[in-house]
């Protein structure tokens, strides 16, 4: 019986690490691809991302135009290019930001419960009740629009969901014994949440973080169709992939490389974290 | 690899799709002007018209107010032309015809306005139109009720009226008298108001007037319905039961054109338009409007004149034809849309050809040899006029002008720019009524809607000669000089007409465009 | 008790706030209710007379006491824009809103359970691996996106629906029913991928405690220890998880709204917040932050249930 458990168990691992190795390796290279796009784009791309001509627009794919070309006759590589540059900072620095606070918030709220708990708490349902658009538009008006709007809008807003997750590992964490013989040991407060518990919070934050990028790619799309987000003509992909919209029976193709490289980074992202997790 | 594989076949389905559906759609019946006279078998040609019916016609705006003197919507007003009329109502070739009244006299002074009432019109509610409800209905849309409503709507140019009255003449016909304490000859296009009964408290609900059709219901963001007018004195309509139906955007009631779940459809682009040629006829008329790159007179640089034209020759307007709408829409030069053909000065149009050398002469004439850096404001619900601009920016770029593109809301648009004035230059389109002289007349340097901030006093001294002017011909003539003296003054660079597509099913005839933003369903019919 | 009263007084403190900043909002961002009603061609007399109707030229506290106080009462006044009660706008809504927020929910919860737990037990294996792609591929894809393609192969190819013929449930229905799946598949199919990720890591790392050995080692099957111990403490995050995403569900989805035609909440906000219609903005936030908090409020009830470690206080 004993035996055949361990048996059972070896198997397990074995096929276990046997996936690691694949998806992981898949996971790093879907990244690659994505970031080898975004380095090139910072310095060449085939041709001006914002380079029109009326004569090749909607153009499908082709030598020239691996990606054919959009309803302005721009090439849509090298808009894609430009474009993931802008979407990869716009996410990863969003996700940072609704990352830092919401742990915070999430620890503090979690960890000592009672009013602190009741009152971010209630400000986090205030915020996520708060639509975002009317968010985007108050620091418009006060920042300007732009890139840096954006990233600081969708931060934002991402903090609620951050905070609610990271509290409600910390709620579960707070009675464990391994908490409890730390507080024995004399360790404080802050050591506790932040040296012994947020380590344990890895798996659950890091399904945050991967799910958070992929919203964030999102979101971005939305708020640059209500015309919040990146300015034309300057792309990005949630823009591109909502401009395709229209020409989707035309020109599909407009909406494959965008496409692509969304499922592409938010697939690797997802991959490299689920092994990191075990 | 197979997550890739699964996007890539659900691409692969889509390009499917689309070759499926634009396989046997290349022939596309795009005949300028008015009517379908383009393809061969043509249903208007070889089949009479049908009475009867039912159709759907697809729009994307809600309806502001369902009470005519309260709605200002361009989206409501096209479709309350179908419910309402005025004294005087616009036909297709842009000329006002008699309708609630039969006859109109304007003094030769241009100082008093007469209309010998049409006998037997009856309201949508059964009643008789009379003499009160047309002084009423006048009176209410001029703000000269002794208890003004502030949600209605008063044009400025009413502000000349100073009485209304009702009489009956010789012959005992109602006889309402509209008096002014200045002389204008135009006001016609703006006695175009809903005629109302008088003593109707409900007209915000259930909208009662004297069109060829009568209001069923409303439902907010859904629908309006409309049937036919048993009771019409003039022409009856042939259908029996019209919906509009309030589609969320351009793109969704594109699907629903793609599925058959429309009957009409009057804002699609160019290349939609090009993917429905099976099942839709597709009517090209122009959208009336005047589309342009404003420029603000007093935000440097564009205070100089020599900026200016360099900006008009460095905008090739061909080529924005060519990139946001395949090449369609009618060239302008000065602030007139082509459809208002009478008063279109077509000389003016190309008072600036496409010319980069020129450009950059002038420019540097004016002290900027290596171009400048300014901002275009784009209401952001114009995906036409983003797309414009973001051609308008690569134009620039030829000639050292660095241009940026700022996006804004509506709201923010009405209020920073055009209220606040707060611009460098910006791009919308700009419609009008049915006179000249509203086309014109936010260029007068104590407009409030001069948002230009336009100043030139020979532009004001003609205008007001224009506006008073009694003798057709000269007046034809002074609109004529306005337009080339804002030409002159490269008030703004002045793009195009667009062209306006409309599908409508082929089983369907007697779409009509008209020099103003109206669907009118009662000249619509079914074929044989 | 006393808990209840504290969260009641914490409801209304919420509200209150959320109702003010949506207030302030609205001084911040440019654009006039009245402007925005009247439109190019007002004349600003006209512009100032409508301010002054809709009170508009009040003092700021004067305005926003005055609207608070109807809010109290349930009446949100009249919308800026349509003059009609915001009360009746609102109402004629949530049907279509709480429909889709329900078929998406049923969707997600009976999907996303199930495979999340078939993905955690058979870790690595054929399965696990094809769900895996699967829902992570199509949690990439933004759900305008997706929509499209329902619309285009549900719609336009196999003509299982009419793309953009809602039906209201008070004309049919079953129509309305059968409108409404689609839509529906639209926003839980990203949501149920989400979720099933979720579930799964926080199975898997149950699975790894030493209770769970503690079990294997006492001969326990591999599914009673799931089903008796795992999946109790698993569903802590992921009932987190799931309030979020109902809450949001029932907020309504402009997106896909729009991609469906539908006269939902989402649409109606996002109209009010373009055309500055205060008052349908103010019903709709408070709206939503009730949505919000209850979610939320029953989100800490269940914890407590699944797990009796938590006390509430």
């Amino acid at each position: 019986m004993e035996g055949k458990m361990q048996n059972l168990d070896m198997k397990h691992r074995r096929r276990q690490s046997n996936t690691k190795n694949v998806s992981l390796t898949i996971g790093i290279v879907l990244v690659s691809v994505v970031l080898f796009f975004v380095v090139v784009g910072l310095f060449w791309t085939p041709y001006e991302p914002t380079a029109m001509s009326a004569a090749l627009k909607n153009k499908p794919p082709s030598l020239l135009h691996p990606f054919g070309t959009d309803n302005m006759g721009r090439d849509v590589l090298s808009r894609v290019m430009d474009g993931a540059g802008t979407t990869f900072i716009i996410s990863i620095v969003t996700v940072a930001i609704g990352l830092a606070a919401g742990t915070l918030i999430g620890a503090f709220t979690g960890y000592y419960g009672g009013i602190v708990d009741e009152i971010l708490m209630r400000l986090n349902d205030t915020l996520t009740s708060f639509p975002s658009i009317l968010l985007a538009l108050v620091f418009v008006s006060i920042i300007g629009t732009g890139k840096y709007n954006i990233i600081l809008v969708l931060g934002i807003i991402f903090i609620p969901s951050f905070a609610r997750v990271v509290r409600s590992e910390y709620i579960v964490q707070k009675e464990l014994d391994y908490v409890r013989n730390a507080k024995l040991l004399g360790a404080g407060d802050l050591r506790i949440m932040f040296v012994h518990i947020l380590p344990n919070t890895k798996p659950i934050l890091l399904s945050a973080i991967t799910i958070g990028l992929n919203n964030a790619i999102l979101a971005e799309a939305g708020m640059s169709y209500l015309s919040l987000g990146v300015q034309p003509p300057d792309a990005s992909l949630g823009r591109m992939l909502s401009e395709a919209q229209t020409y989707l029976l035309n020109a599909p193709w407009l909406a494959l490389a965008p496409g692509l490289m969304i499922v592409f980074t938010v697939l690797g992202f997802s991959m490299i974290s689920e092994n990191i997790q075990k | 690899m197979k997550k890739q594989g699964k996007i890539l076949l659900a691409l692969l389905l889509i390009f499917g799709i689309s070759v499926f559906t634009a396989g046997c759609s290349k022939n596309e019946n795009s005949s300028d002007g008015q009517g379908t006279d383009g393809t061969d078998g043509n249903p208007t040609v070889t089949n009479g018209p049908v009475s009867g019916g039912e159709i759907i016609v697809g729009i994307t705006q809600d309806f502001d107010s369902l009470d005519p003197h309260k709605a200002h919507a361009a989206g409501t007003q096209e479709v309350m032309f179908n419910i309402f009329e005025g004294v005087v109502k616009p036909d297709k070739d842009g000329n006002l015809v008699p309708a609630v009244a039969s006859d109109v006299a304007i003094s030769e002074d241009g100082m008093t306005y007469t209309f010998t009432l049409r006998e037997g019109v009856k309201f949508h509610n059964g009643a008789l139109v009379t003499a009160e409800d047309v002084v009423y209905s006048l009176k209410r849309s001029a703000g000269l009720l002794e208890t003004v409503d502030p949600e209605v709507i008063v044009t400025s140019a009413l502000s000349c009226i100073s009485d209304i009255t009702a009489s009956k003449d010789a012959s005992g016909k109602d006889i309402v008298t509209v008096s002014l304490s200045t002389a204008n000859t135009e006001l016609l296009g703006y006695l175009t108001s809903a005629i109302i009964p008088k003593d109707y408290e409900n007209q915000a609900n259930a909208p009662v007037g004297t069109g060829p059709f009568k209001f069923v219901s409303y439902t907010p963001l859904a629908s309006f319905v409309m049937e036919k007018n048993p009771d019409y004195y003039g022409v009856a309509p042939y259908l029996d039961k019209v919906t509009f139906k309030i589609s969320a955007d351009t793109n969704t009631a594109f699907m629903e054109l793609l599925a058959g779940g429309i009957d009409i459809f009057p804002y699609l682009t160019s290349e939609q338009a090009s993917q429905l040629t099976d099942n839709y006829n597709i009517e090209v008329g122009t959208a009336n409007l005047v589309q342009a790159l404003f420029l603000n007179h007093t935000e440097k640089p564009f205070d100089d004149i020599r900026v200016r034209q360099a900006m008009c020759y460095a905008i090739n307007r061909t080529e924005i034809l060519d990139m946001v709408a395949d090449g369609k829409g009618t060239l302008i030069g000065s602030n007139m849309f082509a459809g208002f053909a009478k008063y279109f000065n077509a000389d003016v149009v190309d008072t600036y050809p496409h010319n980069i050398e020129k450009a950059k002469e002038l420019l540097a004439d004016a002290g900027y040899p290596d171009g400048f850096e300014m901002t275009i404001t784009v209401p952001s619900n114009y995906q036409f006029h983003v797309d414009t601009a973001q051609v308008i920016v690569e134009q620039l770029k030829q000639v050292g002008i660095t241009a940026k593109i700022n996006l804004v809301e509506w709201s923010s648009w009405l209020e920073d720019t055009y209220r606040g004035r707060q611009y460098q230059t910006t791009i919308v389109g700009l419609d009008a009524n049915l006179a000249p002289s509203d086309v014109l007349k936010r260029y007068r340097s104590t407009a409030s809607s001069n948002f230009l901030n336009y100043v030139n006093e020979e532009f004001d001294r003609i205008f007001a000669l224009a506006i008073a002017e009694t003798d057709d011909a000269a007046k034809v003539a002074y609109y004529k000089q306005l337009q080339e003296i804002l030409a002159n003054d490269a008030a703004s660079v002045y793009i195009q007409d667009p062209a306006s597509y409309v599908a409508v099913n082929k089983k369907l005839a007697g779409y009509t465009f008209y020099p103003l933003y109206v669907q009118d369903m009662s000249k619509v019919y079914f074929v044989k | 008790m006393r808990y209840y009263m504290k969260k009641i007084i914490s409801l209304i403190m919420v509200l209150f706030l959320i109702m003010l900043l949506t207030f302030i909002a609205f001084q911040v961002i440019p654009g006039d209710s009245a402007a925005s009603r009247l439109g190019v061609d007002a004349e600003p007399e006209a512009v100032e007379a409508l301010r002054e109707s809709l009170g508009l030229n009040k003092s700021l506290p004067e305005r926003f006491f005055s609207f608070l106080g109807g809010a109290v009462r349930g009446d949100f006044g009249n919308s800026y824009q349509y003059s009609r009660p915001v009360r009746e706008m609102l109402a004629a809504r949530l049907p279509v809103t709480v429909g889709l927020a329900v078929i998406s929910i049923l969707m997600i919860v009976v999907l996303s359970v199930p495979l999340g737990l078939l993905c955690s037990r058979k870790e690595g294996g054929v399965a696990d691996r094809v769900i895996t792609m699967v829902t992570q591929t199509l949690m990439a894809v933004p759900a305008f996106f997706l929509g499209i393609v329902i619309t285009l192969i549900f719609g336009l190819a196999l003509k299982w629906f009419v793309p953009g013929a809602y039906v209201a449930p008070e004309e049919d229905f079953g129509g309305f029913l059968r409108y409404m799946i689609f839509p529906a598949v639209a926003i839980a199919v990203p949501k149920i991928a989400m979720t099933v990720k979720f579930l799964k890591t926080s199975v898997l790392r149950e699975l790894k405690l030493d209770y769970v050995r503690t079990a294997r080692s006492k001969g326990n099957s591999e599914r009673a220890i799931l089903w008796k111990h795992v999946l109790k403490n698993a569903l802590i995050p992921v009932i987190t998880f799931m309030g979020m995403v109902i809450a949001d569900v029932l907020a309504g989805s402009i997106v896909v709204e729009k991609v469906f035609n539908l006269p939902g909440v989402g649409r109606l906000l996002i109209t009010a917040i373009s055309n500055r219609d205060y008052p349908v903005v103010e019903a709709g936030v408070v709206y939503i932050a009730s949505v919000v908090l209850i979610v939320n409020f029953i989100v800490d009830l269940l914890y407590q249930k699944v797990d009796p470690r938590v006390r509430i206080k």
